[in-house]
């Protein structure tokens, strides 16, 4: 299977290397090594694994969708997959050989590009695995820019965040995480201004729009950390920025992101997409790849990998993140989403957004037993006070056909009767009518 | 040849007005539900141009590309295999991809019985008691390896173990990984066969070893015979065997690693088990413990009760979570599809096929680039530059060349332990005369190297650019538009 | 700037030029010809502590990271801004306009393991 060596192949190899068998190739290994019985299923042919996963898929039951958490259901334009299936794109290798993979190494420049200008900030890299890995990184480079070990962040951060800095920065001790206290659900500029003043703090992690929907005055914020000498990184939702200020503009030092709303699949969580974003006076302290464009041998234009003298390849044990790949055809979806779209496109979805999750926002509103819990302004998620427990009415909901939305009890117990809630452009007014109609019946 | 002049960019096509797609615009002015203050009023700088313009200008990019699809790799220790074309579809149906990760277990079934029975499969392979599917690529199950490595140790209150052992011959991201846990790297010479040094070993074991992380076969393309010493050895010393499992494909079907006394192992997806690299990503790194380290591993977990698939989310002695939710799963789909394809039996035909055209490869070309060992290899052969016939000959010139002959260059100067590397992987899915039309190409250079060496510093000459100003692009570099 | 033959040499290919209590430190020429193309140099901080023998900057080429071992001990008390941003001094005047940093020295003493411009010739 896979191999075309049929056996006389095989012979005509074995006589040139000069080895009567297959198993000479193997006599380094020795002979108790080489006994294993491997019990595998059944072998199956592609029509038979056709029909094997097709019921497998049909086992799962989609459900109509009003969950967000950190990654998020957009529509993707049919021709975002038509290029990115592209067999030039899907299988070709890391562009190590630049001169045979100018279109990978273009197409990178042109995310980063667009990213820079949608965040406006100066650089990008190649991207991360997710989010949460890029802010892992963001943090650990801010906190070597600082030469201090200490990290502020913001109680409203994602909890898979949480989680995942936790084990990248905790648990090694490289660098110590604490929380910032919420008022209403935003930043409490107080306590934030009291914990920045620690002498060994390096910078504040400032999600906006944050876990719980809400977005904050960044503007404000940013005054505060600056003023307190801190660097700020800023932990935002690409989609948003069609309509919310941008990180550079109010100042972020470090800007990260999930992508994987711009042209990717939500996938059941993977694979995801880590955007990573700084200053330029940063540009050093960046892990992973980055594209850039130099010029051949004949002065025509060509891009290649850059500043690898940085990378785990070269620096080995010295490299600041151990990170050797990207997520190369993520990217790629995002950079022709982004390019379908547009600066006004952007703005157009991202305004949707907004409208959607501001309708369904009242119509909850108006049920009886239900109420709004912040009054905070949001983009396309809000918190949701509801009768019973949230595990209850996801359960309920799910049996009619529709995801209600992420169960905060998971992050508090004071939290077990709120409901994250989510609408995106993909939501109809029939969707919404829908979904109102599910959580009226489940109390 | 297409109608656009050569790389420009799509900002540089681009015309103020010039939509792509769109939509239909909401009711109200989002100043209605927003304060003035929160909303953007500059226009980010992004392409503006037609969905047709959009579909030329990166179909044209991609025709710059090579490819599997398209071109033969040989790159040692990447595993460049063929990504089988019946599981772009499977592994994009709607029911897999529209999936949110808030799903719950119930309504998820399929894909939660997918990654059940990868998990199970993979045990089998390896002989491992469990792994995480959640890593999403090789460098970061090592980091998951190494955070295991060292939970296992503290929860052992031996808190001193904050060293990690690595051979001369590793890959970068080894090393990488033991500086990121906080660990100390020991780096040990390896003997002149390539092998890891018992000598060395043995000094360089001690009370605060954590972990022994080993590449095999390793990357000189060489099984360590005496790993089974090796392992005892590092037991004694109470430390933990870690496999990086680049080079599985060497082994598959044939030496289960529990066998050989690994104790961790990192599987790369994108490598042995046919997944597609997307020009750099995503991959994804499956990592496996023995039954001591389980609860170590990284949450959540999914466990079968006999009728249905749940997902187990609570183990105090987890390492926690190293990527948000459950990994790159339309990755594992693929890697799904490809194990259902073999069975106990033909598992084994991987193994035998990738080292036999390894060993090809290495014997067509001993006269003219003779291997670094010159001795049977397994899937990779490291070749290196005749320094008395071709003294002026360099790697990166035979790299540059191969390309105008239409191959991918092999892997280049790695391992550092040999001059002048070039490192050769052909994998199981070539057949022999793609081999020896790469044989013959490098005979060729070969053979001009000796007329002219100085005529291979201008390759590659046909292909859409020539050698890159890498030192501009360094000193001045200009990474956006 | 800083003459070869009144500098005084590591056998890692550092340089001190020597001067009272203070040192101009940086790379040598045969250094800077093997790295070849330097495209970035990561310099101390002004006022950061060096240990003789100890990594105390790193020099870039596109393809490798080079460790700058301290040829004294000291206190760094300048950087030479020039060479982060025109990193191809230390190729063109590895002596002159690329040096690196200065130190005010803490052991004097250590100079006197120091080779001699015709010692450390002799090393290669």
């Amino acid at each position: 299977m896979f191999s075309p060596n049929t056996e006389d192949n095989q012979k005509q190899m074995l006589h040139t290397i000069g080895v009567n068998g297959i198993e000479d190739l193997f006599a380094d290994i020795p002979q108790e090594l080489r006994k294993a019985d491997f019990n595998l299923p059944q072998a199956l042919d592609e029509a038979a694994l056709t029909r094997n996963v097709k019921n497998l898929a049909a086992k799962n039951k989609p459900l109509l969708n009003f969950a967000g958490a950190g990654i998020y259901e957009h529509f993707i334009p049919a021709a975002v997959n038509a290029i990115s299936s592209r067999g030039e794109f899907l299988t070709a290798y890391t562009p190590y050989q630049a001169e045979v993979s100018q279109g990978t190494l273009q197409a990178i420049y042109e995310y980063q590009s667009c990213i820079c200008a949608l965040f406006d900030m100066d650089v990008s890299n190649a991207s991360h695995y997710d989010g949460a890995t890029a802010l892992a990184e963001a943090v650990s480079a801010a906190a070597r820019v600082k030469g201090k070990n200490k990290v502020l962040i913001s109680s409203a951060l994602n909890p898979e965040y949480k989680k995942v800095l936790h084990t990248y920065l905790n648990i090694n001790g490289s660098v110590k995480l604490q929380e910032v206290n919420l008022k209403d659900g935003l930043t409490d500029i107080e306590d934030l201004k009291q914990k920045a003043a620690a002498q060994d703090v390096a910078a504040f992690v400032l999600p906006t729009p944050n876990f719980y929907g809400l977005i904050e005055d960044a503007q404000s914020v940013s005054k505060v950390v600056k003023e307190t000498g801190l660097l700020l990184i800023a932990q935002v939702n690409p989609i948003s920025l069609g309509v919310l200020a941008a990180p550079g503009t109010y100042g972020a030092d470090f800007a990260v992101a999930e992508g994987q709303a711009l042209g990717n699949a939500m996938n059941f969580g993977g694979p995801g997409l880590g955007i990573f974003t700084c200053k330029k006076e940063y540009v050093r302290y960046v892990p992973g790849r980055i594209c850039g464009m130099s010029k051949d041998a004949d002065g025509k234009r060509a891009f290649v990998l850059t500043l690898q003298a940085r990378e785990q390849h070269i620096r080995r044990e010295r490299a600041s993140s151990n990170i050797c790949s990207n997520q190369a055809l993520c990217a790629l979806n995002a950079a022709v989403y982004l390019t379908l779209l547009g600066a006004q496109g952007l703005k157009e979805v991202a305004s949707l957004n907004v409208e959607n999750a501001h309708i369904l926002r009242d119509k909850i509103a108006g049920l009886e037993g239900y109420s709004i819990k912040y009054s905070a302004p949001f983009f396309n998620e809000f918190v949701v006070k509801c009768p019973v427990a949230a595990a209850r009415v996801i359960k309920y909901a799910a049996k009619k056909g529709v995801l209600a939305g992420f169960d905060l009890g998971l992050v508090s117990k004071d939290f077990k009767n709120e409901l994250l809630v989510c609408a995106t452009e993909t939501k109809t007014a029939q969707d919404i009518e829908a979904f109102v109609n599910v959580l009226k019946g489940a109390k | 040849m297409n109608s656009y002049p050569h790389n420009k960019l799509s900002i540089e096509k681009s015309s103020a007005g010039r939509r792509g797609v769109t939509f239909a615009p909401a009711a109200k002015d989002v100043s209605v539900y927003l304060p003035q203050n929160l909303i953007r009023t500059d226009t980010p700088r992004l392409p503006a141009l037609s969905e047709f313009d959009t579909v030329r200008h990166f179909t044209n990019l991609s025709r710059l590309n090579y490819c599997l699809d398209t071109h033969f790799y040989p790159l040692g220790s990447c595993t460049m295999k063929y990504n089988p074309k019946a599981y772009d579809a499977l592994c994009s149906l709607e029911n897999f991809s529209s999936l949110h990760p808030c799903t719950p277990a119930r309504y998820a079934q399929g894909t939660l019985e997918i990654i059940y029975k990868v998990e199970d499969m993979l045990k089998e392979i390896t002989g491992l008691a469990g792994f995480t599917l959640q890593p999403s690529a090789g460098a970061h199950g090592e980091f998951t390896g190494a955070l295991i490595a060292r939970a296992y140790h503290n929860f052992r209150k031996d808190k001193a173990r904050n060293e990690i052992i690595v051979p001369d011959t590793a890959h970068g991201t080894n090393p990488a990984t033991a500086a990121m846990c906080g660990c100390k790297v020991i780096n040990i010479k390896s003997a002149p066969d390539g092998r890891v040094d018992i000598e060395e070993l043995k000094k360089a074991l001690n009370p605060h070893t954590a972990l022994l992380m080993l590449t095999i076969p390793n990357t000189v393309g060489l099984f360590e015979k005496d790993i089974k010493e090796i392992a005892s050895l590092v037991h004694a010393n109470g430390t933990l065997l870690y496999m990086d499992g680049a080079n599985l494909n060497a082994l598959i079907g044939i030496v289960k690693p529990v066998d050989m006394g690994v104790d961790i192992m990192h599987i790369n997806l994108h490598k042995t088990l046919a997944t597609p690299h997307g020009g750099g990503g995503p991959g994804a790194g499956a990592v496996g413990v023995k039954p001591e380290l389980l609860d170590f591993l990284p949450l959540p977990r999914v466990a079968f009760d006999g009728k249905e698939y749940k997902f187990i989310a609570k183990n105090k002695k987890s390492i926690g979570a190293i990527k948000s939710f459950y990994g790159n799963i339309a990755i594992v789909i693929r890697a799904y599809c490809y194990m259902r394809q073999f069975d106990g039996k033909t598992l084994k035909t991987i193994a035998q096929n990738a080292v036999l055209n390894a060993n090809y490869v290495r014997a067509r070309l001993a006269n003219y680039f003779p291997a670094f060992f010159n001795r049977i290899c397994m899937h990779e052969c490291v070749l290196s530059i005749d320094k008395e016939k071709l003294p002026q000959l360099k790697t990166i010139d035979v790299a540059k060349r191969l390309l105008d002959l239409g191959f991918h260059a092999p892997t280049i100067y790695f391992p550092l332990l040999v001059p002048e590397a070039i490192m050769i992987e052909p994998t199981e899915t070539e057949s022999k005369e793609t081999l020896d039309a790469f044989a013959d190409a490098m005979i060729e250079i070969y053979n001009e190297a000796l007329k002219d060496p100085q005529s291979l510093h201008a390759a590659p000459r046909s292909c859409p650019v020539k050698r890159i100003d890498e030192v501009s692009a360094a000193r001045e570099p200009n990474l956006r538009w | 700037m800083y003459n070869q033959e009144k500098c005084k040499f590591s056998k890692t290919h550092e340089w001190a030029f020597i001067e009272g209590g203070n040192a101009v430190c940086g790379i040598s020429d045969h250094a800077q010809h093997e790295i070849s193309d330097i495209v970035f140099v990561e310099l101390p901080k002004v006022g950061q502590k060096i240990e003789v023998g100890k990594r105390c900057a790193v020099i870039e080429s596109v393809k490798s990271a080079s460790d700058f071992f301290a040829p004294l001990s000291g206190e760094v008390t300048e950087v030479n801004e020039a060479v982060t941003s025109d990193p191809s001094l230390l190729n063109k005047a590895p002596h002159g306009e690329g040096w690196m940093f200065k130190i005010k020295i803490s052991n004097p003493a250590e100079a006197d393991k120091l080779l001699s411009f015709e010692d450390y010739k002799a090393t290669f």
